[in-house]
């Protein structure tokens, strides 16, 4: 089929190579490819393989440090947690596909980024979401709610790994694109950590898992480009996940890995065979030989263009040692995997494959990787943002705005949601969503050890000034960590901006890289794993810049682990960091006077790291009984949190200088509410003296009643207006589903 | 207290029953792959959470014509103890050592959350630890779990007592709120709830260890 199609002008363009890019094709092949050739050349180069737009900006992270044992370049990061212990983690997108369609799109969102992690050898022991959509009253927003929820439901809950946070967001700015970003975190043993290599000359290489159909083909060309009004017709490049095979792919590969006899091992994601297949020859330095006519096939009269860019799920390539085909294949077997030997390495450099006698591809592996594209793309610093000065925004009831701030789509219970979602299963979850706790706590099995985990990003500051929500996202990654009780160690990110041909959307990336990095420098919290998704557009308009931020803390002694749902009547209320009241960008600003785009809070990092260490040590000599960070909505809304999950009343004094509101509501960044003891305050002030950290009374624990100077309301009513707007706002599409 | 925790392709909360069975005779249980055709000197088997053959078909209809099956059948006849949760319960009721159906949650969606339950029989050997009519903590996490049942059978299941566990608030639409029941014959008990969730390991709730300390008792 292929050799009779002949490479048009129109071929290569629907192919999303554009002429600079065909012409090194050409000149690396010294002949016109064939459409295979042609179709697994345009996948590598796909942005979304090739990351051939961001690749010289990611070069700024920091992504070394004494605890990372593997940086970016593999399939998932690897941090060292002690005791023989690795912990393997990334972060991924599902964005394009989740729009398209919402349950599979989110389910094999989940299931790819798990591969990603067992693939190095680990267990998955805890998966998280960070989810952006539309506006609430957008037509489409709710059923993507309902199929996204449903989607990383159905795939973690079968497989067994629990769901333990995540992150929602609701914007008119993610109307025609939302984002569904998946994290897992794996465990694995220092020792025991596979890698993609494949080494060797004359190995036999190892198909396993769901056989491959037609779906998914062009998966990462469709995420390498915007969309337009036919965003539906591209339905057909959504994959299917079967989150069964994937749990029994999961305990097969665990259960070869521990016989020795795998030399590298890849999943097939994003360009399924093509990308596996010729990243572990281009790592290993050596060629491919593949016979196709091999491939465990879903469909009749497949193509080699078809099974080549085919996205089908839940499938792995291995290359094993010499000898051991039978003994493998016999775990496969067991697990009623489909598994066969499709072919070998070879020492020609080159990825050949043979379809029913033919040889139907003949590429350069080295040149085809090396010759990537990589652009310098033109970009522009996004405009200084106006200051929003506090003073001159109306006086409000703090009572009034504090009830519309609890009952606004982006701060409301998220229940509806995470009940969906197996919190619990393998019996590790310590604090899970909305246990009250600023991290996510799973327990290293066996151990006293356990690790906060965390989703932050906060895009309307990115959005206002990429530069300082970059840092800020990694600033509040950082701090929830510690509110945990754990000790930061490393990232993952996932950067979803828009189209990155378009020199304003570039510079949102390129300063929330620059600020992104400076911020895990100077916090030695380094970036291990991560990944890019660009043109998140739709008809020209694009998201706002979301680079979200997944991070992974140790706590070594789980007695340390520590919430917000501890505060008991008669505790001290004290804040931890300077209040300057800051509305710019803020949630206030935002719900309450419709003002958005003003200058973010700014990050000193310095402070950052102060307070930090201050809220470390404090925890560690038992001083607090609840810590908060404060994010968005301020001191008030952080107050409101610890009362709801501690269950007791809570009352805040203003004494400063400032308007009330910006005092309660304001989201000055560095700064933590602990709950006390009032017989350890002075200890904690001594403590705060010596570290040079400005500790504020606001507050004590205290009956029934949220207080806000001399308003109040009863916590059960403000809990209630917390809890009923998802359902509420849900139910409005089953009351239309049966029409 | 010899306990055989039998292992499905999708079975996925085998670990957590194991591990409560750790906690409670201080031996690993022995692990029986489904496709093994034998299982001597077992006193308990449990049939572990999950999705067994991830709910094609229907849950635990596929995992019900496993080779084991027939053997967790024939233990079961000759009077040794089966302990059935979640996707457990529902194999039980597919293979017939239970009456009923368990169909998809009224709310049409999976709940995982802590749920309150009666204990409505503590005469048996899988109850006897707890106090009659006590209120327990024991959480749930499934998408199947509302039982059915009919008339004539569940007015035998009530009025013989073999109703062990009740919702206090009903989750997911279980006729008479049932969460657990037993066979007649009280060695064979299906619940949806989760009591390997409950041995106060991850907090401070230790309901589910009762259930399984009760069961050592009773075996011993």
């Amino acid at each position: 089929m292929s050799e009779g199609v002949e490479i048009t002008a129109e071929i290569i363009a629907e192919h999303g190579l554009n002429p600079e890019e065909y012409n090194i094709l050409l000149q690396q092949l010294g002949r016109t490819p064939n459409l295979n050739e042609l179709g697994i050349c345009s996948v590598m180069w796909s942005e979304h393989c090739s990351y051939k737009s961001s690749r010289i900006h990611l070069a700024k992270f920091p992504t070394t440090g004494k605890k990372v044992i593997c940086g970016p370049g593999e399939n998932a990061g690897v941090i060292d947690i002690g005791d023989g212990d690795a912990v393997i983690f990334k972060m991924e997108s599902h964005n394009h596909p989740s729009f398209i369609e919402p349950y599979q799109g989110a389910a094999t969102g989940v299931g790819g980024i798990m591969r990603d992690v067992f693939t190095m050898g680990a267990r998955p022991i805890a998966l998280l979401n960070a989810l952006r959509f539309g506006e609430p009253g957008h037509y489409k927003t709710r059923s993507l709610v309902a199929g996204v929820v449903a989607g990383i439901g159905g795939y973690g809950n079968c497989v067994g790994v629990p769901t333990v946070g995540g992150e929602i967001n609701f914007d008119a700015g993610y109307n025609g694109n939302i984002l569904v970003n998946a994290m897992c975190v794996g465990l694995a043993k220092t020792d025991s950590i596979f890698y993609s290599a494949a080494k060797g000359v004359g190995n036999s290489i190892l198909y396993v898992g769901a056989r491959t159909g037609r779906d998914g083909i062009h998966g990462a060309t469709m995420a390498s480009a915007e969309f337009d009004d036919d965003a539906e017709e591209k339905r057909p490049t959504v994959q299917v996940g079967d989150p069964f095979t994937e749990k029994r792919l999961i305990e097969a590969c665990l259960e070869l890995m521990a016989t020795g006899n795998i030399i590298a091992i890849q999943d097939m994601g994003a360009a399924g065979l093509t990308s596996s297949s010729i990243e572990m020859a281009d790592k290993g330095g050596v060629g491919i030989e593949i016979d196709l006519d091999r491939v465990p096939q879903r469909e009749n009269n497949m193509s080699a263009y078809e099974m080549m860019l085919s996205e089908s799920q839940e499938r792995m390539l291995i290359v094993l040692k010499p000898g051991t085909e039978a003994e493998s294949r016999k775990i496969f077997t067991k697990w009623e995997l489909d598994v066969d030997i499709i072919g070998k390495t070879t020492d020609t450099g080159r990825l050949v494959l043979q379809h029913q006698g033919e040889m139907v591809c003949d590429l350069p592996i080295a040149p085809l990787s090396d010759m990537a594209p990589k652009y310098d793309r033109p970009w522009v610093k996004t405009a200084k943002a106006p200051r929003l000065d506090a003073g001159t925004l109306p006086q409000r009831d703090p009572i009034d705005v504090l009830c519309r701030l609890m009952a606004s789509p982006d701060m409301v219970s998220k229940r509806w949601v995470w009940e969906q979602y197996d919190r619990h299963v393998m019996g590790d979850t310590l604090m899970a969503s909305a246990s009250g706790c600023d991290a996510a706590i799973v327990r290293i099995r066996d151990s006293e050890k356990a690790l906060a985990i965390s989703s932050d990003c906060t895009p309307r500051y990115v959005q206002a000034d990429p530069y300082r929500g970059g840092k800020q996202a990694v600033a509040e990654s950082w701090r929830n960590l510690i509110a945990a009780g754990a000790k930061p160690i490393a990232i993952t990110d996932c950067l979803n901006f828009g189209n990155p041909e378009r020199p304003e959307i570039m510079g949102q990336l390129v300063q929330a890289i620059e600020g992104m990095s400076k911020a895990c420098k100077k916090l030695s919290y380094p970036v291990v794993s991560g990944n890019v998704s660009l043109y998140n557009e739709t008809k020209g308009s694009a998201i706002p810049p979301t680079p979200t931020v997944g991070g992974v803390g140790i706590i070594k002694d789980i007695s340390m682990a520590i919430g917000f749902s501890s505060a008991r009547q008669g505790d001290m209320l004290v804040l931890v960091g300077r209040t300057r009241g800051w509305l710019g960008s803020s949630i206030y600003a935002r719900e309450i006077e419709n003002l958005i785009g003003h200058r973010p809070p700014p990050v000193s990092l310095s402070t950052e790291l102060q307070n930090g260490k201050f809220v470390r040590k404090a925890i560690k000599k038992s001083l607090l009984r609840a810590v908060h960070d404060l994010s968005d909505g301020g001191l008030a809304c952080a107050a409101v949190d610890m009362a709801m999950a501690s269950n007791v009343g809570i009352v805040l004094d203003p004494h400063s200088t400032l308007p009330d509101n910006a005092w309660y509501f304001g989201e000055d960044q560095a700064r933590y509410l602990l709950s006390i003891d009032a017989a350890n305050y002075n200890k904690l002030q001594q403590l705060s003296v010596k570290k040079g950290v400005l500790l504020s009374y606001v507050g004590e624990v205290k009956g029934d009643d949220i207080r806000l100077g001399s308003a109040r309301i009863r916590l059960s009513d403000l809990q209630i207006k917390w809890e009923q707007w998802f359902p509420e706002f849900m139910e409005k599409i089953d009351a239309n589903a049966g029409k | 207290m010899r306990v055989a925790v039998i292992v499905f392709p999708g079975s996925n909360c085998d670990r957590d029953a194991a591990d409560a069975i750790l906690q409670v005779t201080g031996r690993w249980p022995k692990m029986v792959w489904h496709r093994e055709a034998e299982l001597n000197n077992i006193d308990l088997v449990v049939l572990p959470g999950g999705f067994a053959y991830g709910d094609y078909l229907r849950p635990g209809a596929i995992a019900a014509q496993s080779p084991i099956m027939q053997q967790v059948l024939k233990h079961a006849r000759d009077g040794g103890y089966v302990l059935g949760i979640c996707n457990g319960f529902q194999v039980l009721t597919e293979i017939g050592l239970l009456p009923g159906v368990l169909m998809p949650n009224s709310g049409m969606k999976f709940v995982c959350k802590p749920v309150k339950l009666k204990v409505e029989n503590c005469d048996t050997s899988f109850t006897k630890g707890y106090k009659n009519k006590a209120s327990i903590n024991i959480p749930i996490a499934h998408h199947d779990g509302n039982y059915l049942v009919q008339d004539d059978e569940l007015s035998q299941l009530e009025d013989n007592g073999q109703v062990a566990f009740r919702y206090e608030t009903n989750p997911n639409g279980s006729v008479n709120d049932i969460a657990g029941i037993i066979n007649s014959q009280g060695n064979v008990l299906g619940m949806m709830p989760h009591p390997e969730r409950a041995m106060g390991k991850t907090d401070e709730n230790k309901d589910g260890e009762i259930l399984f300390k009760s069961l050592m008792e009773a075996l011993q």
